[in-house]
């Protein structure tokens, strides 16, 4: 098992390796950065000055190794607009991200894994079909949009719940959290639903497919003939067996949340990474968008490695090598 | 149809009685059937959105900035009636929903079209010539679905700049190794069969196997893939503009329409953003439904 983790990281270096070359090749090669550095009515020696403290006059290769050597340092340059660092910038605004983000996963735990649970256990039952019908419509519905109807409804309408912000935070080990305090918590709750909604459907027909898929299988029917009851067989049989392939949607999910989040996150101007992203897009800010891109790629090739190896772990049949 | 003296043909199309079978079996659910006559009249309202509408919502000179943010049934100086009302630049919103439609579908369709050529011929490649071929595409596709879709586009959207053709190059790049994967999985099992042995016993060249051979016994699971694809693509085309990265203030796409309603919203002006919704709404649901209903029919273990 040792010696399949450790290709494992190896292979999750190469994949961190070629991200920087694509991103480097991206936004150096590609997406030119003299016309976004410099004020088009700079004279030439203003040019060549800046040219010269950016690297830019150096081989393609060189740039590529001062890319790197800032990467592997955390250094990705001062944001344009802010004039910070700009892994500092990423870094402050992690914690709401991630408050988001885990509260949107749990939410969609809650209501995701009972009910896909009740629609397998019972597919022929019209509450059953319902459940199904309106997880099309969990994955059909733009959460944007659904996350404007909220609003709509919610904050317009009724007026129960704030539009934006993070509102009163509380400090624990120097970060902020919103969760702590009451109003806080109450800015949470849309942004976070609005985040869960494709997850939860998500996870229901997950699990709903699982249960069929081992409702039929020999030990189920085996544990029913030893005259198991229902409960027993459902909570321990059943259950056990459907968790591994959940357990790994969900740890991907996870990853997946935090990107979408940047969606939720622009609607109710919540001050996360996925906000500053947009913004530094629509402003060209290019070092907060290379430390929001390789911050995510560290993060993608983490999680997965952290799968893969529970995955090992968890169960003995899955072998890394025979994969390889 | 088929011709079946010719190797080639032979084994290229179903039966007609089988592709009779797989219409019917399709009508059966009726979800599906309304899904699939809803998207045909969306289809047809896109595409003859120029004469249908009552106004050109890209034409700023038909546009009457007084009349802006009027309600639903608001009748306008010339008469005009604006039956879903109008946005802030006094655009009548049911004629910027027809045209927003017309970009959604097109962004969906040629994108997903794009991506599921790219998508299968690398998968068909990597199946079929093996060995470093095979490790070069599979380990690109692993590398590209490690990642989500939003954030491909993102990463493809910071590099080459906003606008709406970006956004469709962003969703084929963010889009292809889905069907990569899922044709050379296929490909590997057909690729064992007799048909193909005979065919390489027949010393047909290498891509007339290919092409001719593999291609369209692996066909059933990209078609369904492309149509799911195809809604995502709107999905995602929508949600790209809301965040100001896809179609221009100009010419609003369904997501720009949403977004501009957004700041109205809060002083109760729901109809800028709820009526553009509610169209892409149905429009995704629709692509879903006849998906799930194509998946259902053309999944060869449900064929028995």
């Amino acid at each position: 098992m040792v010696t399949s983790i450790i290709r494992r990281l190896m292979q999750a270096m190469f994949v961190i390796l070629a991200m920087t070359i694509i991103v480097f090749i991206g936004v150096s090669v590609i997406g030119n950065p003299v016309d976004i550095l410099i004020n088009p009515d700079a004279n030439q020696a203003e040019r060549a000055r800046v040219i010269a403290h950016y690297g830019l006059d150096q081989p393609l290769w060189m740039q590529y190794l001062l890319f790197l050597k800032g990467l592997l340092q955390g250094d990705f340059g001062n944001s344009f607009v802010y004039g910070r660092p700009a892994l500092g910038l990423i870094l402050e605004r992690l914690p709401a991200t991630l408050e988001l983000a885990v509260t949107a996963l749990g939410i969609a735990i809650i209501f995701g894994l009972p009910l896909g649970l009740y629609a397998g256990l019972y597919p022929n039952r019209i509450s059953s079909k319902l459940i199904m019908s309106g997880s099309i419509l969990g994955f059909s519905l733009p959460t944007f949009w659904v996350g404007l109807m909220l609003i709509m409804v919610f904050s317009v309408e009724l007026g129960w719940l704030p539009t934006n912000g993070r509102g009163p935070t509380a400090e624990v080990m120097g970060i902020q959290w919103s969760f702590l305090t009451g109003e806080g918590l109450r800015h949470l709750l849309l942004p976070a639903f609005n985040l869960a909604l494709f997850k939860t459907s998500l996870i229901m027909r997950l699990t709903r497919a699982g249960i069929q898929e081992v409702l039929p299988q020999d030990y189920v029917k085996f544990a029913r003939a030893k005259g198991l009851r229902e409960q027993r067989v459902i909570a321990v049989h059943v259950l056990k067996n459907l968790m591994i392939p959940v357990v790994t949607i969900i740890g991907l999910e996870f990853g997946s949340l935090i990107a979408f989040s940047v969606v939720t996150e622009s609607i109710f101007a919540w001050p996360g990474m996925g906000k500053l992203i947009i913004d530094s897009i629509n402003l060209l800010d290019r070092p907060v968008i290379v430390a929001y891109l390789m911050m995510m790629v560290l993060l993608f090739v983490v999680l997965n490695f952290i799968i893969d190896v529970c995955y090992t772990i968890l169960d003995p049949r899955v072998r890394l090598d025979a994969k390889a | 149809m088929a011709d079946h003296n010719n190797p080639d043909t032979a084994t290229l199309l179903p039966e007609p009685s089988r592709l009779a079978k797989g219409i019917s079996d399709f009508f059966r659910s009726p979800a599906a059937a309304i899904g699939l006559i809803v998207l045909l009249i969306i289809c047809c309202l896109a595409l003859f959105a120029p004469w249908i509408s009552p106004q050109n919502p890209y034409d700023l000179m038909q546009l009457d900035i007084m009349d802006g943010r009027l309600p639903p049934g608001s009748e306008s100086m010339t008469g005009l009636v604006y039956q879903l009302g109008t946005d802030s630049q006094g655009r009548d919103i049911l004629s910027g929903i027809l045209y927003g439609l017309r970009t959604s579908l097109l962004v969906g369709v040629l994108s997903a079209f794009a991506a599921a050529i790219i998508g299968t011929t690398a998968g068909l490649f990597a199946a079929y010539m093996g060995r470093r071929t095979e490790t070069v595409i599979m380990r690109l596709v692993d590398l590209q679905l490690s990642f989500p879709t939003i954030l491909m586009a993102l990463m493809m959207l910071a590099i080459l700049g906003k606008g709406v053709t970006n956004v469709v190059i962003a969703l084929i790049i963010a889009e292809w190794a889905t069907y990569a994967r899922t044709v050379r999985a296929t490909a590997l099992v057909e690729r064992e069969k007799e048909y193909i042995e005979a065919a390489r016993m027949m010393r047909l060249p290498g891509w007339r196997i290919l092409f001719r051979h593999l291609l369209p016994n692996c066909l059933a699971p990209v078609i369904v893939i492309a149509t799911m694809q195809v809604a995502r693509a709107i999905g995602l085309e929508a949600t790209l503009s809301f965040l100001g990265l896809g179609a221009s203030v100009t010419e609003p796409s369904l997501g720009m329409l949403i977004s501009t309603g957004y700041q109205y919203l809060l002083t109760g002006l729901y109809w800028i953003s709820f009526f553009p919704g509610i169209a892409l709404l149905v429009t995704i649901v629709a692509i879903n439904l006849v998906g799930d209903r194509l998946r259902d029919v053309l999944n060869p273990r449900n064929a028995s």
